[in-house]
Protein backbone atom coordinates (compact mmCIF):
# COMPACT_ATOMS: atom_id res chain seq x y z
CA UNK A 1 0.00 0.00 0.00
CA UNK A 2 2.59 2.34 1.01
CA UNK A 3 4.88 2.41 -2.45
CA UNK A 4 1.68 2.80 -4.25
CA UNK A 5 1.10 5.95 -2.19
CA UNK A 6 4.82 7.08 -2.17
CA UNK A 7 3.73 6.55 -6.47
CA UNK A 8 1.22 8.97 -6.96
CA UNK A 9 0.82 12.35 -7.55
CA UNK A 10 0.38 14.29 -4.60
CA UNK A 11 -2.44 16.72 -6.64
CA UNK A 12 -4.44 12.99 -7.05
CA UNK A 13 -4.33 12.41 -3.52
CA UNK A 14 -5.51 15.68 -1.92
CA UNK A 15 -8.35 15.10 -4.57
CA UNK A 16 -8.59 11.83 -2.94
CA UNK A 17 -8.41 12.78 0.75
CA UNK A 18 -11.10 15.53 0.07
CA UNK A 19 -13.61 13.12 -1.71
CA UNK A 20 -13.55 11.32 1.34
CA UNK A 21 -13.62 14.30 3.80
CA UNK A 22 -16.82 15.62 1.77
CA UNK A 23 -18.56 12.15 2.74
CA UNK A 24 -17.51 11.70 6.29
CA UNK A 25 -18.22 14.92 6.92
CA UNK A 26 -21.39 15.05 5.59
CA UNK A 27 -22.08 11.34 7.33
CA UNK A 28 -20.95 13.06 10.38
CA UNK A 29 -22.68 16.21 10.12
CA UNK A 30 -26.13 14.49 9.84
CA UNK A 31 -25.88 12.29 12.97
CA UNK A 32 -27.01 14.92 15.44
CA UNK A 33 -29.81 17.12 13.15
CA UNK A 34 -31.07 13.14 12.59
CA UNK A 35 -31.23 12.77 16.49
CA UNK A 36 -32.63 16.08 17.34
CA UNK A 37 -35.57 16.25 14.60
CA UNK A 38 -36.71 12.46 16.08
CA UNK A 39 -37.35 14.07 19.24
CA UNK A 40 -38.80 17.25 18.09
CA UNK A 41 -41.30 15.21 16.41
CA UNK A 42 -41.61 12.49 18.33
CA UNK A 43 -42.61 15.40 21.18
CA UNK A 44 -44.68 16.98 18.83
CA UNK A 45 -46.64 13.61 18.02
CA UNK A 46 -47.22 12.87 21.73
CA UNK A 47 -48.56 16.38 22.73
CA UNK A 48 -50.73 15.93 19.41
CA UNK A 49 -51.85 12.51 21.02
CA UNK A 50 -52.41 13.68 23.96
CA UNK A 51 -54.18 16.93 23.62
CA UNK A 52 -55.31 16.94 19.83
CA UNK A 53 -57.33 20.53 19.87
CA UNK A 54 -53.96 21.95 20.55
CA UNK A 55 -52.49 19.98 17.30
CA UNK A 56 -52.43 23.27 15.08
CA UNK A 57 -49.99 24.99 17.61
CA UNK A 58 -47.70 21.53 18.35
CA UNK A 59 -47.61 21.31 13.83
CA UNK A 60 -46.55 24.95 13.67
CA UNK A 61 -43.73 25.02 16.48
CA UNK A 62 -42.85 21.57 15.73
CA UNK A 63 -41.73 22.83 11.66
CA UNK A 64 -40.05 25.59 13.62
CA UNK A 65 -38.03 23.25 15.63
CA UNK A 66 -37.57 20.84 12.45
CA UNK A 67 -36.36 23.78 10.84
CA UNK A 68 -33.81 25.22 12.85
CA UNK A 69 -32.51 21.69 14.07
CA UNK A 70 -31.93 20.76 10.06
CA UNK A 71 -30.18 24.16 9.72
CA UNK A 72 -26.96 22.19 11.02
CA UNK A 73 -27.48 18.82 8.99
CA UNK A 74 -28.15 21.27 6.18
CA UNK A 75 -24.36 23.36 6.85
CA UNK A 76 -23.03 20.08 6.63
CA UNK A 77 -24.47 19.33 3.28
CA UNK A 78 -23.24 22.59 1.72
CA UNK A 79 -19.59 21.78 3.06
CA UNK A 80 -20.38 18.39 1.07
CA UNK A 81 -20.74 20.57 -2.40
CA UNK A 82 -17.98 22.45 -2.07
CA UNK A 83 -15.49 20.25 -1.18
CA UNK A 84 -16.18 17.76 -4.17
CA UNK A 85 -13.65 17.39 -6.54
CA UNK B 1 -17.78 11.97 -12.55
CA UNK B 2 -18.12 8.37 -13.21
CA UNK B 3 -19.26 6.06 -10.55
CA UNK B 4 -19.52 2.25 -11.47
CA UNK B 5 -20.28 3.33 -15.04
CA UNK B 6 -22.72 5.61 -14.69
CA UNK B 7 -22.28 8.47 -16.29
CA UNK B 8 -22.68 11.08 -13.73
CA UNK B 9 -22.96 14.94 -14.44
CA UNK B 10 -20.91 17.40 -12.60
CA UNK B 11 -22.73 19.12 -9.84
CA UNK B 12 -21.80 22.34 -11.96
CA UNK B 13 -23.16 20.68 -15.49
CA UNK B 14 -26.69 20.71 -13.32
CA UNK B 15 -26.96 24.90 -11.34
CA UNK B 16 -25.36 26.74 -14.80
CA UNK B 17 -27.94 27.50 -17.26
CA UNK B 18 -26.56 29.31 -20.80
CA UNK B 19 -28.02 32.68 -21.17
CA UNK B 20 -31.36 32.24 -23.70
CA UNK B 21 -32.45 35.49 -24.46
CA UNK B 22 -30.90 39.01 -24.82
CA UNK B 23 -27.49 37.62 -24.47
CA UNK B 24 -24.92 40.67 -24.47
CA UNK B 25 -27.15 43.16 -22.79
CA UNK B 26 -27.70 43.79 -19.56
CA UNK B 27 -31.06 42.11 -19.54
CA UNK B 28 -29.80 38.76 -20.12
CA UNK B 29 -32.30 35.48 -19.26
CA UNK B 30 -31.26 32.39 -18.60
CA UNK B 31 -33.48 29.52 -17.02
CA UNK B 32 -33.11 30.67 -13.59
CA UNK B 33 -33.96 34.21 -14.84
CA UNK B 34 -36.71 33.09 -16.66
CA UNK B 35 -38.16 30.82 -13.68
CA UNK B 36 -38.15 33.95 -11.73
CA UNK B 37 -40.23 35.98 -13.76
CA UNK B 38 -42.65 33.50 -14.40
CA UNK B 39 -43.08 33.35 -10.27
CA UNK B 40 -43.32 36.87 -9.97
CA UNK B 41 -45.93 36.85 -12.86
CA UNK B 42 -47.77 34.02 -11.56
CA UNK B 43 -48.07 35.71 -7.89
CA UNK B 44 -49.25 38.55 -9.43
CA UNK B 45 -52.12 37.51 -11.52
CA UNK B 46 -53.14 35.15 -8.90
CA UNK B 47 -54.26 38.44 -6.51
CA UNK B 48 -54.46 40.79 -9.76
CA UNK B 49 -57.33 38.30 -11.42
CA UNK B 50 -58.87 37.60 -7.51
CA UNK B 51 -58.71 40.83 -6.75
CA UNK B 52 -60.40 42.23 -9.84
CA UNK B 53 -63.16 40.07 -10.02
CA UNK B 54 -64.97 39.83 -6.21
CA UNK B 55 -67.29 37.56 -6.14
CA UNK B 56 -70.05 36.44 -2.87
CA UNK B 57 -68.55 32.81 -2.80
CA UNK B 58 -65.23 32.44 -4.23
CA UNK B 59 -64.49 30.10 -7.28
CA UNK B 60 -61.42 29.45 -9.12
CA UNK B 61 -58.46 31.97 -8.75
CA UNK B 62 -60.16 33.82 -6.13
CA UNK B 63 -60.51 30.56 -4.05
CA UNK B 64 -57.00 29.98 -4.65
CA UNK B 65 -55.95 33.31 -3.47
CA UNK B 66 -58.41 33.42 -0.37
CA UNK B 67 -57.34 30.18 1.10
CA UNK B 68 -53.59 31.23 0.58
CA UNK B 69 -54.15 34.24 2.85
CA UNK B 70 -56.37 32.84 5.05
CA UNK B 71 -53.79 30.09 5.49
CA UNK B 72 -50.96 32.77 5.95
CA UNK B 73 -53.03 34.19 8.49
CA UNK B 74 -54.14 31.50 10.53
CA UNK B 75 -51.33 29.60 10.70
CA UNK B 76 -48.30 31.80 10.05
CA UNK B 77 -49.02 35.28 11.43
CA UNK B 78 -51.39 34.33 14.46
CA UNK B 79 -49.07 31.58 15.91
CA UNK B 80 -45.95 33.86 15.53
CA UNK B 81 -46.75 37.66 15.70
CA UNK B 82 -50.21 38.53 16.90
CA UNK B 83 -52.66 40.55 16.17
CA UNK B 84 -50.73 43.51 15.31
CA UNK B 85 -48.85 41.50 12.82
CA UNK B 86 -51.70 42.06 10.53
CA UNK B 87 -49.49 44.54 8.62
CA UNK B 88 -47.14 42.18 7.31
CA UNK B 89 -49.54 40.39 5.96
CA UNK B 90 -48.70 41.61 2.14
CA UNK B 91 -45.35 40.92 2.78
CA UNK B 92 -45.63 37.38 3.92
CA UNK B 93 -48.31 36.29 1.25
CA UNK B 94 -46.54 37.53 -1.14
CA UNK B 95 -43.61 35.79 0.22
CA UNK B 96 -45.13 32.77 0.33
CA UNK B 97 -46.36 32.50 -3.37
CA UNK B 98 -43.03 33.99 -4.59
CA UNK B 99 -41.30 31.09 -3.04
CA UNK B 100 -44.06 28.41 -3.43
CA UNK B 101 -43.67 29.04 -7.63
CA UNK B 102 -40.23 29.30 -8.23
CA UNK B 103 -39.69 26.17 -5.78
CA UNK B 104 -42.50 24.29 -8.08
CA UNK B 105 -40.90 24.39 -11.27
CA UNK B 106 -38.89 21.60 -9.60
CA UNK B 107 -41.41 18.89 -10.65
CA UNK B 108 -43.12 21.00 -13.59
CA UNK B 109 -41.96 18.34 -16.50
CA UNK B 110 -39.79 19.67 -18.98
CA UNK B 111 -38.73 22.37 -17.06
CA UNK B 112 -37.59 20.81 -13.69
CA UNK B 113 -35.44 23.40 -12.09
CA UNK B 114 -35.77 24.66 -8.72
CA UNK B 115 -34.71 28.14 -9.31
CA UNK B 116 -34.19 28.56 -5.63
CA UNK B 117 -31.12 26.03 -5.92
CA UNK B 118 -29.60 29.44 -7.43
CA UNK B 119 -28.16 31.36 -3.79
CA UNK B 120 -28.87 34.58 -5.97
CA UNK B 121 -32.87 34.90 -4.86
CA UNK B 122 -32.56 33.12 -1.21
CA UNK B 123 -29.84 35.28 0.00
CA UNK B 124 -31.59 38.18 -1.25
CA UNK B 125 -34.97 37.52 0.26
CA UNK B 126 -32.91 37.26 4.19
CA UNK B 127 -31.21 40.05 3.65
CA UNK B 128 -34.36 41.89 2.80
CA UNK B 129 -36.10 40.02 5.92
CA UNK B 130 -33.02 41.27 8.50
CA UNK B 131 -33.68 44.36 7.27
CA UNK B 132 -36.95 44.63 8.16
CA UNK B 133 -36.80 42.66 11.58
CA UNK B 134 -33.78 44.83 12.31
CA UNK B 135 -35.77 48.09 11.18
CA UNK B 136 -39.01 47.06 13.58
CA UNK B 137 -36.71 46.09 16.23
CA UNK B 138 -35.43 49.58 16.29
CA UNK B 139 -38.76 51.11 15.27
CA UNK B 140 -40.65 49.56 18.60
CA UNK B 141 -38.18 49.30 21.38
CA UNK B 142 -35.89 51.87 20.75
CA UNK B 143 -32.20 51.58 19.04
CA UNK B 144 -31.36 51.09 22.90
CA UNK B 145 -33.38 49.23 24.23
CA UNK B 146 -33.40 46.46 20.87
CA UNK B 147 -29.57 46.06 21.32
CA UNK B 148 -30.04 45.54 25.29
CA UNK B 149 -32.65 42.85 24.81
CA UNK B 150 -31.27 40.82 22.40
CA UNK B 151 -28.17 41.02 23.50
CA UNK B 152 -28.98 40.89 27.20
CA UNK B 153 -31.86 38.74 27.33
CA UNK B 154 -34.11 38.97 30.69
CA UNK B 155 -33.56 36.18 32.94
CA UNK B 156 -30.58 34.85 32.40
CA UNK B 157 -27.78 34.86 35.82
CA UNK B 158 -25.28 37.81 35.39
CA UNK B 159 -22.25 36.09 35.07
CA UNK B 160 -23.21 33.75 32.31
CA UNK B 161 -23.68 37.11 29.88
CA UNK B 162 -20.22 36.29 29.13
CA UNK B 163 -21.12 33.47 26.84
CA UNK B 164 -24.38 34.46 25.98
CA UNK B 165 -24.10 38.06 24.70
CA UNK B 166 -21.62 37.08 21.85
CA UNK B 167 -23.42 33.88 20.93
CA UNK B 168 -26.37 35.96 20.94
CA UNK B 169 -24.46 38.92 18.90
CA UNK B 170 -23.27 36.38 16.00
CA UNK B 171 -26.74 34.61 16.01
CA UNK B 172 -29.18 37.28 15.99
CA UNK B 173 -27.31 39.51 13.58
CA UNK B 174 -24.71 37.60 11.96
CA UNK B 175 -25.99 33.65 11.12
CA UNK B 176 -29.77 34.80 10.83
CA UNK B 177 -29.74 35.93 7.31
CA UNK B 178 -27.17 33.41 6.18
CA UNK B 179 -29.31 30.04 8.24
CA UNK B 180 -32.61 31.20 6.68
CA UNK B 181 -31.15 31.78 2.58
CA UNK B 182 -29.06 27.82 3.23
CA UNK B 183 -32.26 26.81 4.54
CA UNK B 184 -34.11 27.40 1.24
CA UNK B 185 -31.20 27.06 -0.87
CA UNK B 186 -29.73 23.67 0.21
CA UNK B 187 -33.10 22.04 0.47
CA UNK B 188 -33.83 23.13 -3.28
CA UNK B 189 -30.14 21.76 -4.16
CA UNK B 190 -31.04 18.50 -2.38
CA UNK B 191 -33.77 18.05 -3.96
CA UNK B 192 -33.03 18.22 -7.12
CA UNK B 193 -29.50 16.22 -7.04
CA UNK B 194 -32.12 13.43 -5.67
CA UNK B 195 -34.43 13.45 -8.99
CA UNK B 196 -31.43 13.88 -11.18
CA UNK B 197 -29.54 10.69 -9.25
CA UNK B 198 -33.00 8.65 -9.70
CA UNK B 199 -33.68 9.59 -13.25
CA UNK B 200 -30.14 9.14 -14.25
CA UNK B 201 -30.13 5.38 -12.68
CA UNK B 202 -33.45 4.87 -14.30
CA UNK B 203 -32.14 5.65 -18.16
CA UNK B 204 -29.17 3.95 -17.41
CA UNK B 205 -30.71 0.84 -16.45
CA UNK B 206 -33.34 1.01 -19.26
CA UNK B 207 -30.15 1.15 -21.64
CA UNK B 208 -28.94 -1.88 -20.91
CA UNK B 209 -30.97 -4.27 -18.60
CA UNK B 210 -35.06 -2.29 -19.25
CA UNK B 211 -36.83 -4.35 -16.01
CA UNK B 212 -34.86 -3.19 -13.16
CA UNK B 213 -35.01 0.28 -14.48
CA UNK B 214 -38.61 -0.36 -12.56
CA UNK B 215 -37.17 0.42 -9.25
CA UNK B 216 -35.29 3.46 -9.55
CA UNK B 217 -38.11 4.66 -11.73
CA UNK B 218 -40.62 4.49 -8.72
CA UNK B 219 -38.51 5.71 -6.24
CA UNK B 220 -38.11 8.58 -9.22
CA UNK B 221 -41.98 8.88 -9.14
CA UNK B 222 -42.10 8.71 -5.21
CA UNK B 223 -39.54 11.48 -4.92
CA UNK B 224 -40.89 13.64 -6.73
CA UNK B 225 -44.23 13.84 -4.83
CA UNK B 226 -42.26 13.96 -2.06
CA UNK B 227 -40.33 17.29 -3.71
CA UNK B 228 -43.78 18.76 -4.26
CA UNK B 229 -44.26 18.28 -0.12
CA UNK B 230 -40.65 19.86 0.18
CA UNK B 231 -41.62 22.77 -1.74
CA UNK B 232 -44.68 23.51 0.03
CA UNK B 233 -42.21 23.41 3.25
CA UNK B 234 -39.81 25.38 2.72
CA UNK B 235 -42.02 28.03 1.85
CA UNK B 236 -44.16 27.83 4.60
CA UNK B 237 -40.61 27.18 6.92
CA UNK B 238 -39.20 30.39 5.29
CA UNK B 239 -42.33 32.70 6.00
CA UNK B 240 -43.02 31.85 9.30
CA UNK B 241 -39.35 32.29 10.16
CA UNK B 242 -39.87 35.61 8.95
CA UNK B 243 -42.63 36.03 10.97
CA UNK B 244 -40.74 34.79 13.94
CA UNK B 245 -37.48 37.09 13.35
CA UNK B 246 -40.46 40.19 12.92
CA UNK B 247 -41.94 39.13 16.11
CA UNK B 248 -38.98 39.12 18.07
CA UNK B 249 -38.05 41.84 17.61
CA UNK B 250 -41.25 43.81 18.10
CA UNK B 251 -42.66 42.22 21.04
CA UNK B 252 -39.06 41.31 23.49
CA UNK B 253 -39.39 38.40 26.04
CA UNK B 254 -39.54 39.28 29.84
Amino acid sequence: MLPILAETDPGEMVEGLKAIGAGLGYGLAAIGPGIGIGTVVGNAISAMARQPESAGMARTTMFLGIAFTEALALIGFVVFILLLP
Amino acid sequence: MNVVALEFPPVNHLFDWPTILFEGTPFALNKVGLTYLFAAVATMLIFGVAGSRKGLVPAGVQHVAESGVNFVEESVVMQTIGPDGKKFMPLLTTMFFFILFSNITEVIPFWQFPANSRMAMPITLALLVWVIYNFYGVRHQGAFGYLKNSLFPPGVPRLLYIIVTPIELVSTFVVRPFSLAIRLWANMVAGHLLLVTFAVLSATLWDTFYVPAALPFVMLILMTAFEILVSFLQAFIFTILTAVYIGGAMHPHH
